[in-house]
Order: C-alpha cells, then sequence, then structure tokens
C-alpha cells in the first residue's frame, strides 16, 4: 500500500473522512453470533485457524449486542424465537449489518411446517442470504467480504443519528 | 416364564377387576384398558416388588381424525428390573378429551403430559400445572391434531414488528 513511505516522506496523507471511516469500519466488523442450531457448529469452524476469520478483523466475537456491527443468524428461526432474536437486533447500535446463514434462515429451508418462520426477512432487514444447509465455513467468509464491500461503499451520511425504537417487552405470562 | 405372558397373567392376579386387551407385536407388549383406570394400573406396575416399572419413557398420543374415540393416549415405560418395555393404550373421545394424570405415580409425567395437552389438547385432569409446554401461551391451537394444517393458521402466531 506504500503508506508507510508515504508517512516517512510527507507525514500526511489526504483522504475524505467517508473513506476513513468504511476503511476503518469494514476492517473490524465484529460479529454477534445468533447461533440457534447446527449452522453455528460451522460459524464456530470460522472462528478456527483453518478458516481464520480473523485474517478479516472479524476474530472478536461478542456476545452482548451492544458490542456487535454483524449479526449471524445461524439456524433455524422459530416464531416463539424470532422474539428474541428482534429484541437482541434492536440493542445492537447502529451501522447494523445482517447475514442470514443457511437455508433454515434464509427461506425456512426444510421446515416447512406452522412453527418456523420461512425465512427472517419477515422481521429482520437481512444483508446477505447465504446459502447452505448448513453453508460452509468458506461460504461464511464470503459473506462477510461482501459485507466489507457494502461498508466501503457506504457513506458517513448513510447512517445518521437515529432514534432508537423502543423496545417492548415480551409478555412472559 | 415369558415376560410377554408374566405380565398380564399377574395384573389379572392382582387387580382382576380391571379389564384389559394384550396384544404383542414384534416382541413388545401392548396394554390396552380403560382410561378410568389409568392411575391404578400405574401405581400398581410401578409398585409392584416383582415387576417395578420405575421408568416412564414417554407419554404420547395419536389421533385417528374420523375414529369413534378419537385419540389413543399412549405410555410408554419401562422396567430396569426386569430389563423390559411396556406400553400402556388408553382410548379418549373428543367430547370427553380428559384422563386422569399419572404424575403421582410418575414425576416425570408432568412435562409428558404437558406436550400431549399442547399437541393434541388432551386434558389431565388433577396435574399440578397443565399449562402449553412448546407453542406460545396465547395459541389457541393444537397443532398435532389431524385437521391442523401444516402450515398452520395464519396470524395465530405474531411475528416482532419490522
Amino acid at each position: 500500500m506504500g503508506l508507510e513511505a508515504k508517512l516517512t516522506q510527507d507525514g500526511f496523507i489526504t483522504t475524505t473522512v467517508d473513506a476513513l471511516a468504511g476503511w476503518a469500519r469494514k476492517n473490524s466488523v465484529w460479529p454477534m453470533p445468533m447461533g440457534i442450531s447446527c449452522c453455528a457448529i460451522e460459524m464456530m469452524a470460522v472462528g478456527d485457524p483453518k478458516y481464520d476469520i480473523a485474517r478479516f478483523g472479524s476474530e472478536v466475537m461478542r456476545f452482548t449486542p451492544r458490542q456487535c456491527d454483524l449479526m449471524i443468524v445461524a439456524g433455524t428461526v422459530t416464531y416463539k424465537m424470532s422474539h428474541v432474536v428482534r429484541k437482541i437486533y434492536d440493542q445492537m447500535p447502529d451501522p447494523k449489518f445482517v447475514i442470514a446463514m443457511g437455508a433454515c434462515t434464509s427461506s425456512g429451508g426444510m421446515y416447512r411446517s406452522y412453527s418456523v418462520v420461512q425465512g427472517i426477512d419477515q422481521f429482520l432487514p437481512v444483508d446477505i442470504y447465504l446459502a447452505g444447509c448448513p453453508p460452509r465455513p468458506d461460504n461464511l467468509l464470503n459473506a462477510l467480504i461482501q459485507i466489507q464491500e457494502k461498508i466501503g461503499r457506504s457513506r458517513v451520511k448513510d447512517f445518521p443519528d437515529k432514534k432508537l425504537p423502543e423496545l417492548t417487552v415480551l409478555q412472559s405470562n | 416364564m415369558d415376560l410377554k405372558e408374566f405380565i398380564p397373567q399377574k395384573l389379572r392376579e392382582k387387580i382382576p377387576d380391571i379389564l384389559f386387551k394384550e396384544n404383542v407385536y414384534r416382541d413388545e407388549l401392548t396394554i390396552t384398558f380403560d382410561k378410568q383406570n389409568i392411575q391404578p394400573v400405574c401405581k400398581f406396575l410401578k409398585e409392584d416388588p416383582e415387576l417395578e416399572f420405575l421408568l416412564c419413557e414417554d407419554i404420547t398420543a395419536v389421533d385417528w381424525a374420523k375414529r369413534t374415540n378419537r385419540f389413543t393416549v399412549v405410555y410408554h415405560i419401562f422396567s430396569l428390573k426386569l430389563k423390559t418395555r411396556l406400553c400402556l393404550k388408553c382410548d379418549v373421545d373428543e367430547s370427553d378429551c380428559k384422563i386422569d394424570t399419572v404424575t403421582s405415580v410418575w414425576r416425570t409425567a408432568n412435562w409428558h403430559e404437558r406436550e400431549v395437552f399442547d399437541m393434541y389438547g388432551i386434558r389431565f385432569n388433577n396435574h399440578p400445572d397443565l399449562r402449553r409446554i412448546y407453542m406460545p401461551e396465547y395459541f389457541e391451537y393444537h397443532p398435532l391434531r389431524k385437521d391442523f394444517p401444516l402450515m398452520g393458521i395464519p396470524g395465530s402466531l405474531s411475528l416482532p414488528k419490522k
């Protein structure tokens, strides 16, 4: 990249805020591992040394939504679980992105049934749909790269300060 | 003596006023009787020192849709002493969709019976905590009944707002 040479030569670089913010954002995507069923096993494989999600700056799997930018919904989402998924998504700070990992999450998959939501796009804005049952770890990395490209293309003004939606407490009965 | 003969014979001797039918299929013994006898039979099978059916493996039901006695409640129990399984069956009609609980015999029956109630709508008399176990509490239907559509009833389960 020649950044070192540039810095030693001139001592400064010129860029835009958008480019700098985009570059910083896309190389430090912190995922929220929303592992619900078997896709979560492949998601774990992505963290191991063979596939190594750390190469893309996303090794920091946070188990609190408040520190995450990217939600990887990995597994079958039932109607009962959908409220929990949405509640966690609502707690993530903007800008945030969603990967629908696997057939179940994208379309209900083989669970064509009364209890399974036929695609999480019915209650979440999805950025990437990932094919596979479950998808290979390489495929998840590919999805992450595409999310990075999407973040790289984004402008700072795309994410104005928003009022957070009011969280509704689920009736626990 | 073969266990398939021993268990029915034992039942006939010890609780002679309870009528039952026995059936052996694929080396497994099934006993069918009236639903009002479920508690005494289970209590006997568990507490008799020669039988000791201590383990209630599963309780489930069958929906026969158009039959007179629409449901059959099925109990799978296991004896650690005899190392054998036993299947108990009781017919329950839709007009009187109730059967006595066996929670007092096997405590594990609590959740099994809640599942049967959730999926088939069969009520269990004197159950300590008869609530739905899988479906949300506000759900109005019983999904494993034959007249329940595979994809459910639109609007019966809520989704979060987008």
